[in-house]
């Protein structure tokens, strides 16, 4: 192991993503400040529930990274660049196998190995799973791999501290960031060599969505707003299958159809009859219909699509918009070993048992693909800030499949901690006027807080957001039209506006939870607008963006990564060609099988092989530290890859300011 | 959940309630005397705890109709998974998150766990069950996280007794329910489980003895009065007494005859 050389990482968020880092920080020997607005094991990565996928190909349906691949680039409908998706998908056996040995109870077969369950949008048994809690587990697993580094005083938490704002250098090199402890409200400048984002998703910018409350985005949009280019907003997964609730929309996992479960209505609009009293010929299966390939397993976009348009034409149960997720023909005690966790979540919060009584499901928000630009080592554009997990925009594309999402986690961690030691090994430290940076940051914030605390206006913050939520979810989620984002993007320029007149309701100020939220709102509302703008200058349909005024994809002009820039009068917009260089794009068609187009594909495309035959590519990748970052830099190619080469020139300004004394 | 089944008989409500009527327990700060305010919300079907302290938030006036500061809690996934909006509601420790008002007695009454440090109204800082968790050793000692293959093979039925363990989410309604545990001086049944937790494990067993050590000192296992509380109140039905059994056994036999390895 490594011994220190003075460097230190912090990292922003203790998920799946952040811990992976931390672990692998703390590994190479190295310091790591791990900040959390909740402990880190209340993070919402315990949410996730279905499993992770990597293609160890168990079962004897000759799977491999390569088709994982294929299949990811395929359900994302080809807006990811591929080179970062492929080592994504060869490292995912070695992850699970990982994961296995850190202690998480994977469900086993007879002979003891790993079992693994089909997912949405593969026609493999790729999804390794822990019951149907996994991210539970894996977090487990990861957090005590960190508490362990805590010990040995390599890793310091803040839990309770949420992020304000980076601290920036004058050339615009990040030094550190501004975070809140959020019981006594002092601000603290951390000083970092490199800071790696790993804050998650921004579910409540849609006030109810499957995320959690920590899920605000907010410390992403601080980044934006100082400069961080933040990528393919627009694309917001719905999860077919949510349960709506007062307070939030709580997930009902993918697995359960993975195991087998169906999704129907009756076939007569307005039909009161019980289900259980409904005949099987008098109910519509409409996905199975649709799409007999891949059946209730289409991808997340689809099947929200679907289920939305049949209520939409009145077809949900007694003209409700809500169908029925049937799982009552499966034993209940296969069901209870399966998905026990999750089939207790709907009992305890709607009453009814689902092994005997189909659950009654709608689409909820439930993912970003977009997040902070990165390149292939997870680097954003400002020297210096990192970012992995779903707080980054670079696996998913257009759409996500599921189980997908734990192993980005995992992944984007484990190449952002070698990139940033890599980083922070060949940057030069503040010179003398570097305590005068973080004065300047500090003071800045706490004039930020100083004026919302004295503001008495009649706006109230919570009413601001709701509407916020009410807004986008009526209008920039399932189904967009040009006409309605204009009108949103009205709206929310009205809650900005009305934003400067809220008064903080809470005289204590003692951890209060008024003015963390106020802080988050405004970033929530500056995010909003990069979503909203983002999905009206997209005029195509693809992946989880669907407009019916542009119902087909359109690679021609759209076949682009969308990049949004901070301005004082509101976000920027350019165009990044995306790297197409592995998979050539094709239709996406979940009614048939597309094993031959694959192959297709690959013969039309020399040396991409369906079924990777040498040694190399079926071996799960080495996922030591500092290995996979060379083996990426050796394998990412620069096609296509503007950015590559401002990454590059923005190195260089960082060696040009000053002189390399500090040089380690 | 077994833990939450003898609502059921609170329910018996049949007409719903026009509106519902909360008391909290509240604290300016951990200095701060306690003391309690009402407060009436309009009723809707659904509503759970936490809807209901969002509603106050927005706009804070007692049921007296006095303007006050809002109540402050922790509140995340609220799925029960995540453990942080644990509070004692009408006398019972449970998830806010998934308290429904359907099936709660009015005037619902909401106080702060006490046996941890309280910081304002609700909310309560239970860093000492992370620190309980660093002393057991609670994680399984792996040489390293690069590429070593897959882990040892595993019988289904020991995985699944596993699982049960894995699903602690450390929210501390065990040692609220327990009547041995006040302040530092019992380690309480979570840590104990997670030590089964990781023992069970064919990795973990080799670095057993650290863990039978660290549950073995004066705060340790035998202070468990087998009141049995804490296995009732689990939210994720972990067997806890059966943790704390199996542990207390394999502390007697290392207490015994361990030094023979030395």
């Amino acid at each position: 192991m490594a011994t220190s050389n003075g460097i230190k990482i912090a990292i922003v968020g203790g998920g799946l993503a952040g811990l992976a880092a931390a672990m692998k920080i703390a590994e190479a020997g190295h310091e790591v400040d791990l900040l959390s607005v909740v402990p880190v094991k209340r993070s919402h990565s315990v949410c996730a529930q279905g499993g992770i996928n990597g293609a160890v190909n168990t079962k004897g349906e000759g799977d491999s990274p390569w088709k994982h691949f294929d299949d990811t680039v395929y359900g994302g409908d080809f807006l990811a660049n591929q080179p970062p998706v492929k080592a994504m998908c060869e490292m995912a056996p070695a992850i699970i196998y990982l994961f296995d040995r850190m202690g998480v109870p994977f469900s086993r077969t007879t002979e003891g190995l790993l079992d693994f369950r089909r997912f949405g949008g593969t026609l493999h048994h790729r999804t390794a799973f822990a019951g149907a809690s996994t991210g539970q587990q894996l977090l487990y697993a990861l957090d005590e791999q960190v508490r362990r580094y805590e010990v040995q005083g390599k890793v310091k938490k803040y839990e309770g501290w949420e992020m304000m704002s980076l601290i920036m250098d004058d050339h615009q090199v990040c030094r550190g960031l501004v975070a809140m402890d959020l019981k006594t409200l002092e601000l603290r400048a951390f000083k970092a060599d490199a800071v790696i984002m790993a804050t998650g998703g921004p579910g409540l910018i849609f006030g109810k969505s499957t995320n959690s409350m920590v899920c605000t985005g907010s410390a992403v949009s601080a980044c934006y707003q100082q400069g961080a280019r933040y990528a393919n907003g627009e694309f917001i997964q719905v999860h077919p299958t949510s349960i709506p609730g007062e307070d939030k929309l709580r997930l009902m996992s993918e697995s359960a159809r993975g195991e087998g479960g169906r999704v129907w209505v009756p076939r007569a609009k307005g039909d009161v009859r019980s289900p259980g009293s409904i005949p099987e010929q008098e109910r519509w299966y409409f996905l199975e219909e649709k799409y007999p390939a891949y059946g209730n397993l289409v991808p997340r976009d689809i099947a929200t699509r679907e289920i939305f348009q049949v209520c939409l034409d009145g077809f949900g149960i007694g003209g409700q918009n809500q169908v029925y997720l049937d799982l009552t023909h499966i034993p209940a005690e296969t069901l209870d070993r399966k998905l026990g966790a999750i089939l207790e979540i709907y009992e305890m919060f709607v009453g009814d048992d689902p092994r005997h009584v189909p659950m009654r499901i709608f689409p909820g928000v439930h993912y970003s693909m977009g997040g902070l630009w990165v390149d292939f080592d997870q680097r954003t554009n400002i020297p210096g800030l990192l970012a992995a997990g779903e707080c980054d925009y670079s696996i998913h594309g257009a759409n996500r499949l599921g189980a997908n999402s734990l192993v980005s986690c995992v992944y984007g961690g484990f190449v952002a901690a070698p990139a940033a030691i890599e980083y922070a090994k060949n940057v030069e430290r503040n010179g003398a006027d570097g305590s005068r940076l973080y004065e300047q940051e500090l003071q800045r914030q706490q004039e930020i807080n100083d004026t919302l605390v004295k503001q008495s206006g009649t706006e109230n913050q919570y009413l601001i957001h709701d509407e916020m939520g009410k807004w986008m979810t009526d209008n920039v989620t399932v189904v967009r039209y040009n006409d309605r984002l204009q009108q949103t993007d009205q709206k929310l320029l009205e809650l900005i506006e009305r934003y400067r007149h809220i008064s903080i309701n809470d005289s204590n100020l003692w951890a209060t939870m008024a003015l963390p939220h106020a802080r988050q709102l405004w970033n929530m509302l500056q995010l909003a607008r990069v979503i909203t703008l983002g999905a009206l200058n997209r005029n195509e349909s693809r992946g989880a963006h669907y407009k019916p005024d542009f119902p087909n994809r359109d690679d021609e002009n759209f076949l682009k990564t969308t990049i949004a820039e901070y301005s004082g009068e509101g976000p920027v917009f350019s165009y990044e060609a995306v790297d197409i260089g592995l998979i050539p794009p094709r239709k996406r068609d979940y009614s048939k099988g597309k094993a031959k187009e694959t192959t297709a594909a690959a013969a039309a495309q020399p040396g991409a092989k369906q079924v990777p035959t040498d040694d190399l590519q079926q071996k799960p990748r080495d996922i030591s530290g500092p290995a996979i970052w060379d083996q990426n830099k050796e394998k990412v190619r620069d096609v296509d890859h503007g950015q590559a080469e401002t990454r590059r020139e923005q190195g260089k300004s960082i060696e040009d300011a000053g002189g390399k004394s500090d040089k380690l | 959940m077994s833990a939450h089944a003898s609502n059921a008989s609170e329910t018996a409500r049949r007409t719903p309630p026009r509106t519902v009527e909360i008391k909290i327990q509240r604290r300016e700060n951990p200095d701060a005397p306690a003391y309690w305010e009402t407060f009436e919300i309009p009723y809707r079907p659904n509503l759970n705890i936490i809807s209901c302290l969002m509603e106050i938030q927005k706009n804070p006036v007692t049921k007296e109709g006095k303007k006050t500061t809002p109540p402050v809690w922790n509140m995340n996934c609220l799925e029960q998974v995540c453990g942080i909006c644990t509070m004692v509601i009408n006398g019972k420790v449970r998830q806010s998150c998934s308290a429904l008002i359907d099936q709660l007695e009015q005037p619902v009454t909401l106080e702060p766990m006490s046996k941890f440090p309280n910081i304002r109204d609700l909310r309560v800082d239970r860093s000492r069950m992370f620190d309980y968790l660093k002393r057991v050793h609670a994680w399984i000692e792996i040489d390293g996280s690069y590429d070593l293959g897959p882990g040892p093979r595993m019988n289904q039925d020991d995985v699944a007794e596993r699982y049960a363990y894995s699903r602690c989410m450390t929210c501390g309604c065990c040692l609220e329910a327990c009547p041995q545990y006040e302040g530092d001086q019992y380690i309480g049944p979570q840590a104990i489980a997670q030590v089964r937790y990781q023992n069970m494990h064919p990795t973990g067993k080799m670095t057993r003895d650290e863990r039978l050590e660290a549950i073995m000192g004066e705060d340790g296992i035998t202070n468990c009065g087998n009141a049995q509380n804490c296995v009732k109140v689990c939210p994720m039905s972990i067997p806890l007494t059966k943790a704390i059994y199996e542990e207390n056994r394999e502390t007697i036999i290392y207490g015994l005859f361990g030094w023979l390895k030395r």
